[in-house]
């Protein structure tokens, strides 16, 4: 199977286009992931379509489960009557995402695209709206090359971003895919390296500074793998 | 026209059908007036979608099996506007008619009993699709008054005809209602105060079916 299981994710929008602009962003980041549009009416007018909300959660369901996201309350109408309609079985697989439109359908894929499980990839959606707040930068002395272990067991690695994009769609989508595969947590300048939203909100860019840091003892691992990842430029050199 | 004179007619496939012709013909009618009222305070679609919606119905109506009842008009008329109606009012609309159809289910003929019964469903099933209360300025603030209103009819003994009669009025005057208040529900929410002095075109939509549910109901009577 293709897309290896993973959870679907639908697009429902009243423009057909904003939907298949929806569709393609989130590949780019997911594209094992079954990414379905649902927008604009049968007849291609504004609007949703119950046949096509319908007919895309057929489409994105490898049978573990569908999210899906809307943009405008009536899009949350017509994906609620569509679900009323479907078999038992497949409704209790498919869930309304509470998010905004492109950041939900974006770390929806994602979290997706880590083969995460229903209620794990509906929460990554709805966690997309918080703006990702980004904190301040992180304190702490400046420790050079190999992970350090600290006297707390903390364990960081500071690196400097060399690609031309810094940490923008593409790379922080690497980067959250690749911290996605360890247990442990692991924070980019103090933020969580799994949450997409958050990464990207710290807005990083070439030449910046950033720490890659862990406080779980078995995190060394994870903290250099990412941090060579982050270093290696994300094959834009 | 009294209770005595009508009591015991109830409204049966004829009247159903019947509803559904006048309804997408007072629809037409009332076609850009509904645009306009949307365009004021909405995104300007919903003139066209019910219009739309209601003329998909027509031509089905041929086609329903001779011993029909009135709910499987009315389901027809639900699963029509889901899959053609691309705005609000298909789901809305749609889960009324499917909620009023599940009400009636089998009954050949409905009396007033049947009418609130059909009534109060079908604005359930709005309220729970919609999630809209009472002074949201949406359909609600006309479905609730006539629910009220025909309750109070049909328990004084009031025909199935004459409770139809006085849910369309209340309808109506709910729609009036909807002019100063300002929308907590939908599209026009997004304009705040601004949607206040404008009439909600979900509840004129709802006055000019009910309007026609209550003008087929007495035609029938007066047949």
């Amino acid at each position: 199977m293709a897309d290896g299981g993973r959870i679907g994710i639908v697009v429902v929008s009243h423009s057909e286009q904003l939907a298949a602009g929806v569709v393609e962003l989130a590949h780019q980041m997911a594209p094992n992931v079954r990414i379905e549009p649902a927008g604009g009416t049968d007849d291609g007018r504004i609007g949703t379509s119950f046949e096509l909300v319908t007919a895309a959660i057929g489409a994105a369901d490898a049978g573990t489960g569908v999210v899906v996201l809307c943009d405008l309350g009536s899009a949350i109408l017509t994906a609620e009557t569509a679900m009323d309609f479907l078999d038992e079985d497949q409704r209790e697989r498919v869930r309304i995402a509470d998010a905004p439109l492109v950041e939900g359908a974006v770390a929806a894929s994602v979290a997706a695209e880590s083969g995460d499980p229903l209620e794990t990839v509906v929460r990554a959606a709805e966690s997309a709206g918080g703006g990702g707040a980004a904190p301040g930068a992180p304190a702490g002395g400046l420790g050079e090359g190999p992970a350090d272990v600290g006297t707390s067991g903390r364990i960081s690695r500071r690196i400097t971003l060399t690609n031309s994009d810094g940490l923008h769609a593409r790379p922080a989508a690497e980067l959250v895919k690749l911290a996605s595969t360890f247990s442990q947590r692991v924070t980019v300048n103090g933020i969580d390296a799994k949450s997409l939203l958050a990464i990207m909100a710290l807005g990083l860019v070439k030449g910046d500074e950033v720490e890659i840091a862990t406080d779980d003892a078995a995190g060394a691992g994870a903290v250099d793998a990412i941090a060579d990842l982050a270093s290696s430029g994300f094959g834009e050199h | 026209m009294g209770p005595l004179g009508a009591a015991e007619v109830g409204l049966d496939i004829t009247w159903a059908v019947d509803w559904v012709r006048r309804g997408a013909e007072t629809l037409s009618e009332h076609r850009v007036e509904l645009i306009t009222l949307d365009r004021e305070i909405g995104d300007g679609d919903h003139g066209e979608n019910m219009d739309r919606g209601f003329q998909a119905v027509l031509p089905k109506l041929d086609d329903l099996p001779a011993g029909s009842t009135p709910a499987d008009v009315l389901k027809l008329v639900a699963t029509t506007l889901i899959s053609t109606v691309g705005g609000a009012a298909g789901p809305l609309y749609g889960t009324a008619f499917l909620k009023g159809s599940a009400a009636i289910a089998g009954e050949s003929s409905i009396d007033a009993a049947g009418v609130v019964s059909l009534l109060e469903a079908s604005r359930d099933g709005i309220v729970a699709r919609g999630k809209a209360e009472s002074g949201d300025k949406t359909m609600v603030d006309a479905w609730t008054p006539a629910v009220d209103a025909a309750r109070a009819a049909a328990d004084g003994g009031a025909s199935a005809a004459e409770t139809l009669r006085v849910a369309a009025d209340a309808a109506a005057a709910g729609s009036d209602a909807t002019i100063p208040l300002v929308a907590r529900k939908g599209r026009a929410s997004y304009l705040g105060e601004r949607s206040a002095g404008h009439r909600d075109p979900g509840a004129q939509s709802t006055a000019y079916l009910l309007e026609a549910a209550a003008a087929a109901a007495s035609n029938g009577t007066s047949a």
